[in-house]
């Protein structure tokens, strides 16, 4: 077990083409770390770098005390799981997990110890003399989870394991991960591109797009306090909903609909104000932002509402008992008002956040 | 040993061009990317690759820069050297009629070849594919004979188109018709297609089949509901998507006429080429090997090369751009 | 749906015995005497003469020397065959596995070299690889008989495509398991590749067993005799007797074709597969 130290890692292809830029990362031994972003955001490339399958163009990789970045992957001590599990297929369950012990020569009696701990760990003993072929997606993902914790490394890399699995499995098997992980204590990275799996495993989330890190913290703090609008846009469902907009000295304007700020604006002029969908909430009050419903999507125990304030598309989630009708008024706690540069997309701090209790907003007279 | 990854690299030429037992369907498509990751090695892969070339540059490279350079001499029969003659090798065979002769029959012969085996193999595919009662077996039969020598076949030939005991023969005389094999130069022309055709028709139903086979299921029901009349799906919708296997077999099968049907045409003119169509190949190893004309066989070696060279490079220039890759 | 029809039927029955017919004929007619052949032409009905014929075909020595046997030819066959598809799989799977899993500077000459041989059949540079064999002293040997057909990149081919469909992350999985260049190939590679290994096995047997023209160059002394060969052969000695052999060429060209078929038709979807998925 080790801690990971990622400092001013960057990847060029040959080409010129720079998947990854400038990435420095902290990872404390034993912490669960997700790296997350749509596809080409280089979240899989900075893990391969550190497993050692793609040469660091820039920067160095620690594990532990060691740089690692001329270090052969087998020398590394990681452990990865891959996407389509990449089990040997001519080889028995315990083969597989065998082989990699095998090749370090360890002794007999350790290889089995280890192979019939982690088979009963992840309850696969009693397939230990099959083929993967005669295994199901959600056992494959077991063996390939077995392979790498046979290894006891310093490091397990995750890359998208759970993708392959239909949408029930992969819930159980995100819990499973998320329960070896912690009774194991091993340092992991987990690559995915599915936001929920992010939340739901990681202590810390690091966000990326477009090979740069947009923000790094624990999942609430990402939901709550997202550092861009590509943040916002990107965790949480449904997305955040994000709005041009107009301040107004403490007032903002969403189309014809102003609201009033009770001292949260940051700035003044044109901004893209972040809504999130359970914040919205309705009001009788004829004088809230005029919203008309397009159509209805039925989650059973939650209602989300899309539709339009102005010209803008809005979503709004209420409560599965809720009545909507074709026009609604709605209202925001100012305090849940997120604030984005309109130029650059990053987060503007609301100026009267730590002084101002959070009062409901006014419907502006 | 060091590791590291790769840049797509430009795949080969050839395969593009739809050569070689690999690039079945999908001639224009084999210029995929390389691994992600390779290994590196200073000697490794030299190690591995040396016993391939090894054997290329001795029984490829060599005897073809032989058969290039000895076009250009004339060998003495009694093997007391050679004497440089420039082109004239090349002069003499190209001016001589029977050549021609012998390149006008080749040239008939490959397009007749290549013509029927693709059509019959086609039309017994697109049966084959519809039936369901005895399909399996239809199929053992139509491709059991596939892998045939071409000399069984021509010795099997022979004996069909015999003039003493051949049955073909017997039946053609109600006709009228008094075939003359190995005497007669149209009816030895008409034997030996009958059989060059008979080897090859398996080769192409078993990739017309899995060309068929591979369109997919949901492909076919779309035509269904779009188009009422069978025929014109498979103008329309079937036979666009078997382009890339029709393209890959013409190679093919111009290919076979041309090369492989030597031992089809060695059995059955019986060694009396004299007054019996023969194809250029034949030609080739008749006067290199009987003749012991050195020199003009070697040319004519190159000529054949060169023809080989430009069918390649036709066939791939006007034919990829009517082909639809799926 | 398509409604299948008489003519459909009528179609393949006549392509099956288009097909199949000759090679009926060929071995019924084997099973009758030379004589009974010459009056009654061929035949379509079992003779009683069938083992008599093959044990002569197979047994009896002939040729001018009178050393070869029709057993003998069928071993020879059988050497050349084997051989050539033992030789063809080791030689293109190491060249393959160099391609496609290493990274060096000669790797896209490399592949130029090999894959140009697909561009010129043995058949047209017939004449300077005889003499290149003559030279060296390769005439009527069974290393002269095999290694230059083995100069040409089908096999490389076909394995290239193959170990280009592996996985990647087999690959990857195997590296961090700390397998190198040698146990990656012993290990993983030729494992997986074992169903690929026998379908090329039984396609380039089947080409050695066929191999006609470079046989016929290459081997004058008898005792190396192919079965197609011995085709030629039976044929040269039939030209000018008044009652040709029909039964025993006949014999002969069945023995000549009964792996290739057999092979053909256990092996099918194995065949199959190896010819036109080799792509994937």
């Amino acid at each position: 077990m080790a801690a990971i130290d990622i400092s001013s890692v960057g990847k060029i292809y040959n080409g010129g083409v720079r998947a990854v830029s400038d990435i420095n990362l902290d990872i404390k031994d034993g912490e669960f770390i997700v790296l997350v972003g749509p596809s080409g955001c280089g979240k899989s490339t900075l893990l391969r770098m550190v497993a050692g399958l793609e040469a660091i163009s820039e920067g160095t990789v620690k594990i532990g005390d060691r740089v690692v970045n001329e270090v052969e992957p087998a020398d590394r001590d990681i452990a990865m799981v891959f996407q389509n599990y990449a089990l040997y297929p001519h080889m028995t369950v315990r083969q597989n997990l065998e082989y990699g012990l095998k090749n370090r020569k360890t002794p007999r009696e350790e290889i089995d110890a280890r192979v019939n701990e982690a088979a009963r760990m992840l309850e696969i003993t009693q397939y230990l003399d099959r083929k993967p072929r005669a295994l199901s997606g959600g056992q494959r993902q077991r063996v390939a989870m077995g392979r790498a914790i046979v290894r006891k490394p310093a490091a397990f890399l995750f890359d998208e394991p759970l993708s392959n699995l239909d949408a029930k499995l992969r819930v159980s098997m995100r819990g499973e991960i998320k329960r070896l992980q912690r009774r194991l204590g091993t340092t992991s990275i987990y690559v995915t591109h599915d936001q929920l799996e992010a939340m739901t495993l990681a202590d810390r989330l690091v966000v990326l797009n477009g090979g740069q890190i947009e923000q790094v913290g624990s999942p609430l703090d990402v939901y709550h306090t997202p550092a861009s609008t590509f943040v916002a846009g990107f965790i949480g469902s449904p997305a955040m909903n994000l709005v041009k907009a107009e301040l107004q000295g403490d007032k903002l304007a969403i189309g014809p609909s102003l609201i009033s700020l009770n001292g949260y604006a940051p700035t003044s002029g044109a901004v893209t104000v972040g809504l999130r969908a359970e914040d919205l909430r309705t009001t009788s009050a004829s004088d809230g932002m005029p919203f008309t419903v397009e159509y209805v999507e039925e989650l059973g125990s939650q209602r989300l509402a899309h539709g339009l304030v102005g010209d803008q598309a809005l979503t709004i989630a209420l409560s599965g008992e809720a009545e909507i009708t074709d026009r609604m008024q709605l209202t925001i706690d100012p305090s849940k008002l997120h604030f984005f540069d309109a130029g650059t997309g990053k987060r503007l701090e609301a100026r009267a956040l730590a002084k101002a209790a959070p009062t409901l907003a006014e419907p502006v007279a | 040993m060091a590791y590291t990854t790769s840049q797509p690299q430009p795949g080969g030429f050839l395969s593009r061009l739809g050569f070689g037992a690999g690039a079945r369907k999908k001639p224009a498509v084999a210029a995929e990317e390389m691994k992600r990751v390779q290994f590196t090695s200073p000697v490794l892969p030299y190690l591995f690759l040396f016993p391939q070339l090894a054997v290329i540059f001795i029984f490829f490279y060599w005897p073809s820069v032989q058969a290039v350079s000895s076009s250009f001499y004339l060998e003495d029969p009694f093997g007391f050297g050679s004497t440089f003659v420039g082109l004239s090798n090349y002069t003499d065979v190209l001016f001589s009629a029977e050549y021609q002769s012998i390149a006008l029959f080749t040239a008939v012969f490959t397009v007749l070849v290549t013509f029927l085996s693709l059509s019959i193999g086609l039309l017994l595919a697109v049966k084959a594919d519809r039936v369901i009662r005895g399909a399996s077996t239809y199929k053992t039969l139509l491709i059991a004979v596939y892998a045939i020598a071409a000399p069984v076949s021509g010795l099997i030939g022979m004996m069909i188109f015999d003039q003493h005991v051949g049955p073909f023969v017997k039946m053609m005389s109600y006709f009228g018709w008094h075939m003359q094999v190995g005497l007669n130069y149209y009816d030895t022309a008409f034997a030996m297609t009958v059989v060059a055709v008979w080897k090859q028709i398996p080769y192409n139903f078993i990739f017309f089949l899995s060309g068929l086979q591979n369109v997919p299921v949901s492909v076919r029901e779309a035509a269904m509901i779009d188009c009422r009349s069978g025929l014109r799906r498979f103008w329309t919708v079937v036979l666009p998507l078997l382009a890339p296997t029709a393209f890959f077999l013409l190679t093919i099968n111009v290919t076979y006429a041309l090369f492989d049907t030597f031992g089809i045409i060695d059995v059955m003119v019986k060694d009396k080429p004299a007054n019996n169509p023969v194809t250029l190949v034949y030609k080739v190893y008749a006067d290199g090997f009987r003749g012991n004309d050195i020199g003009g066989s070697s040319a004519q070696s190159v000529i054949l090369m060169i023809v080989v060279f430009v069918l390649t490079i036709f066939q791939f220039r006007f034919m990829e751009r009517r082909v639809h890759y799926n | 749906m398509y409604r299948i029809r008489f003519t459909d039927h009528l179609i393949l029955i006549l392509g099956a015995l288009f097909l199949c017919m000759p090679v009926v004929v060929a071995f019924m007619t084997s099973t009758h005497t030379a004589a009974d052949i010459h009056s009654n032409g061929l035949s379509l009905a079992w003779g009683d003469n069938f083992i008599a014929t093959y044990e002569k075909v197979l047994t009896q020595k002939g040729g001018f020397t009178g050393d070869i046997t029709g057993a003998r030819m069928v071993m020879n066959s059988l050497i050349l065959g084997i051989g050539f598809a033992v030789g063809k799989i080791v030689l293109s799977m190491l060249a393959a596995y160099a391609i496609v899993y290493f990274r060096f500077p000669m790797a896209t000459l490399s592949f130029w070299v090999i894959f140009t041989t697909l561009l010129l059949p043995l058949e047209v540079r017939i004449m300077p690889s005889y003499q290149v064999m003559s030279d060296l002293g390769m005439l009527n040997t069974y290393s002269g008989l095999i290694v230059p057909l083995l100069a040409s990149a089908t096999g490389t081919f076909y394995f290239r495509q193959f170990f280009k469909s592996v996985p990647e992350e087999l690959l990857e999985a195997a590296r961090i398991d700390g397998a190198g260049p040698f146990k990656f190939f012993i290990d993983i590679l030729v494992p997986i590749s074992r169903t690929m290994i026998a379908a090329i096995f039984i396609i380039m047997f089947v080409y050695g067993w066929n191999q006609y023209l470079w046989p016929m160059m290459m081997t004058t002394d008898e005792s190396f005799f192919t079965l197609m060969r011995g085709i030629k052969s039976i044929l040269q000695v039939w030209v000018g007797s008044n009652i040709p052999d029909y039964n025993e060429a006949f014999a002969l060209a069945i023995l000549a074709m009964l792996p290739p078929v057999a092979i053909v038709v256990i092996f099918q979807s194995w065949f199959i597969k190896g010819l036109t998925e080799s792509d994937k």
